[in-house]
């Protein structure tokens, strides 16, 4: 049984009369990679915002790599690595000045980093694009690169939001293919997506309804939960009883 | 402290890759340096005057020879009398009328005393009071230069008596700014424009232009301690500063031959506490807006009324008692007067100690106040 590296209980956030996330619970264990999926709007941004600490919960409780979301929040960020919906990375920093600022954050020291974005850069091929202003980058390299500054400093998870927006199949592919090296570092990744075909590569997965958690299980046992033939048509089901819309 | 190093990094790139910003740094302080201080003036030049002269004397004309020598007016017209005159300035030809009596000459012979009448045009107030002032300058200068010419002419016996009847003379003494160059005054008052508009609206502009780009939210996810990231964003605005007073500095002695009577040095170090104040003001200002544009609405109002009520065009002095409440604790106003202090009194840096406490005070609080207002958490 390998140890919980998310754990939370209850879990709400509200703006004003609107619930957002209503009272989710549920846990992410070493290593996995977790799967949080949703229609638009189901509450699934607002959730990972309140596990990485820069969202407060209205309610509930619960505990991010070995912290407290409500206390301890600025440890948790210490732990995780963090890539947002939209692109967030500095537009106007080269990319090895992007790759610099974030290692110096999180408290790597100058040769450390060196080494460091030189694998990196070589590991992706990005060589060549090293001076490029990020601005100037495709989309789907862009995504590439935060995902790689996301885990730059070995977090022990890190949260992903969509990170495969917007990307064609065959870079999709390969942002997967990142993802699984990151697991088998041993980074626990929590994940959203609205590709199902994306869903199937998870270990497990969560289905958000309206701010709930309506199905937790593995791929495998939500199809056959659901008597479907694949996660698409799971989510389907699921997403029909939804109230809120885009 | 060493992630400060990486932050710090990070802003100073972001500035100089900006097309705008810093070509403004240099642009802004020359500009305006080089155009305001000829326009921006409370001196009164050109006022238009008639002349009623009943006298048509040597006297009379030799004091109309001397106003229109002074450079401050211009005679439009010597109508043969004052309703003449009276119907010149209902025309908005003239702005004041000076009525020389026909006595003039004799009474200023005799009785050694004489009166002129004058007539102003006040609805500019502050022409009407100052072209009354110059006048009675020059009528009062015209006298006492009349008086001693005449003390040589007179014999000996009578010079007593001139002596015992002379009349007392206000001659003011301007101490400080001897030429009265009104240039001299409000070019220290621009440097202190300057720096409030360069280090109050950028960054009151930079972190709500994270906000906007979304990587504030890279950066909240990180550990990053709040006074390192306000500290990152005040540091290079320091330095903006530093190189704007720098700049303003070296304009004022080229241009206008301008230098502080007291330390230079003495300068830069009261600028360098000023912009930590206002930087300060803009940081919190950037962290309660969403949006760029009500981030620079904002900043603008705030900017607005430090300077209008910051003793730059108007002393403090005169201000309600309330809108004083509001200078004791503007820096633009103990900024203002530091550096007219330094500029032409000759102070040094002992002097202003005042003034350089209560800026400090009032940077610590306003930076306290923008860590304080800096949400990690939403």
């Amino acid at each position: 049984m390998k140890a919980k590296v998310i754990e939370v209980s209850g879990l709400t956030k509200k703006f004003g009369n609107f619930t957002a996330v209503d009272h989710i619970t549920f846990d992410v264990k070493e290593g996995e990679i977790f799967g949080f999926l949703g229609a638009n709007g189901a509450g699934k941004t607002t959730a990972m915002q309140m596990l990485c600490g820069i969202s407060m919960p209205t309610a509930g409780a619960g505990t991010v790599a070995g912290y407290d979301i409500i206390k301890e929040n600025e440890r948790i960020k210490r732990n995780i690595g963090y890539m947002s919906q939209k692109f967030s990375l500095y537009e106007d920093l080269k990319v090895w000045e992007n790759i610099r600022l974030f290692g110096g954050i999180y408290g790597l020291t100058d040769k450390v980093i060196a080494t460091k974005t030189d694998a990196l850069l070589e590991r992706l091929n990005f060589r060549e694009e090293r001076n490029t202003m990020v601005k100037y980058l495709p989309l789907g390299w862009k995504q590439k690169l935060a995902f790689s500054v996301a885990i730059f400093h070995e977090p022990k998870i890190v949260f992903l939001d969509e990170p495969t927006g917007g990307v064609d199949p065959a870079m999709r592919r390969q942002f997967w293919e990142m993802i699984y090296e990151a697991a088998d570092q041993g980074i626990t990744v929590f994940v959203t997506t609205h590709y199902m075909d994306e869903a199937e590569y998870c270990n497990r997965v969560s289905i958000m309804v309206d701010g709930r958690i309506d199905a937790l299980d593995t791929p495998a046992e939500l199809r056959r939960q659901f008597n479907a033939d694949s996660m698409d048509e799971v989510f389907r089901q699921l997403a029909r009883k939804a109230k809120r819309g885009d | 402290m060493k992630t400060l190093k990486f932050l710090i990094e990070k802003e100073f790139k972001q500035m100089f890759r900006n097309p705008l910003i810093p070509r403004m740094i240099v642009m802004y302080p020359i500009m305006v340096l080089l155009v305001f201080p000829w326009a921006v003036s409370f001196e009164i030049k050109n006022i238009r005057i008639d002349v009623v002269d009943h006298s048509k004397s040597t006297y009379s004309k030799r004091l109309t020879d001397k106003i229109e020598a002074s450079g401050y007016f211009i005679l439009n017209d010597t109508p043969p009398d004052y309703r003449t005159a009276m119907l010149n300035m209902e025309h908005n030809e003239t702005d004041m009328i000076l009525e020389i009596p026909s006595s003039f000459d004799t009474d200023m012979v005799k009785n050694r005393t004489s009166g002129v009448g004058m007539a102003v045009n006040s609805v500019n107030g502050t022409m009407g009071l100052l072209g009354s002032n110059y006048i009675t300058q020059i009528v009062n200068d015209f006298s006492s230069e009349l008086r001693s010419e005449l003390m040589h002419t007179l014999p000996p016996q009578s010079r007593a008596s001139i002596k015992r009847m002379a009349q007392i003379d206000i001659v003011p003494q301007y101490k400080f700014n001897p030429s009265l160059d009104y240039k001299n005054f409000m070019i220290p008052g621009f440097m202190v424009l300057l720096l409030t508009l360069i280090c109050g609206i950028l960054p009151a502009l930079n972190i709500v232009m994270e906000k906007e780009n979304g990587t504030i939210q890279q950066i909240n996810v990180t550990p990053v301690s709040r006074i390192h990231f306000i500290l990152a964003k005040l540091i290079p605005f320091w330095v903006v500063g530093l190189v704007v007073m720098i700049i303003s500095v070296s304009a004022a002695y080229l241009l206008y031959g301008l230098w502080p009577v007291g330390s230079v040095l003495a300068v830069l170090f009261s600028a360098i506490v000023f912009i930590l104040s206002i930087s300060g003001l803009g940081l919190i200002i950037s962290n309660y807006s969403e949006t760029m544009q009500q981030a620079s609405f904002l900043v603008m109002f705030f900017i607005l009324i430090l300077i209008l009520l910051g003793g730059m065009f108007t002393p403090v002095s005169s201000m309600p008692s309330w809108a004083q409440l509001i200078a004791a604790i503007n820096p633009f106003s103990y900024l203002a007067d530091t550096f007219r202090m330094l500029y032409l009194n000759g102070s040094k840096l002992a002097d202003v100690t005042g003034n350089l406490l209560a800026m400090g005070v009032i940077a610590v609080i306003l930076n306290g106040w923008a860590v304080f207002s800096y949400k990690k958490r939403g």
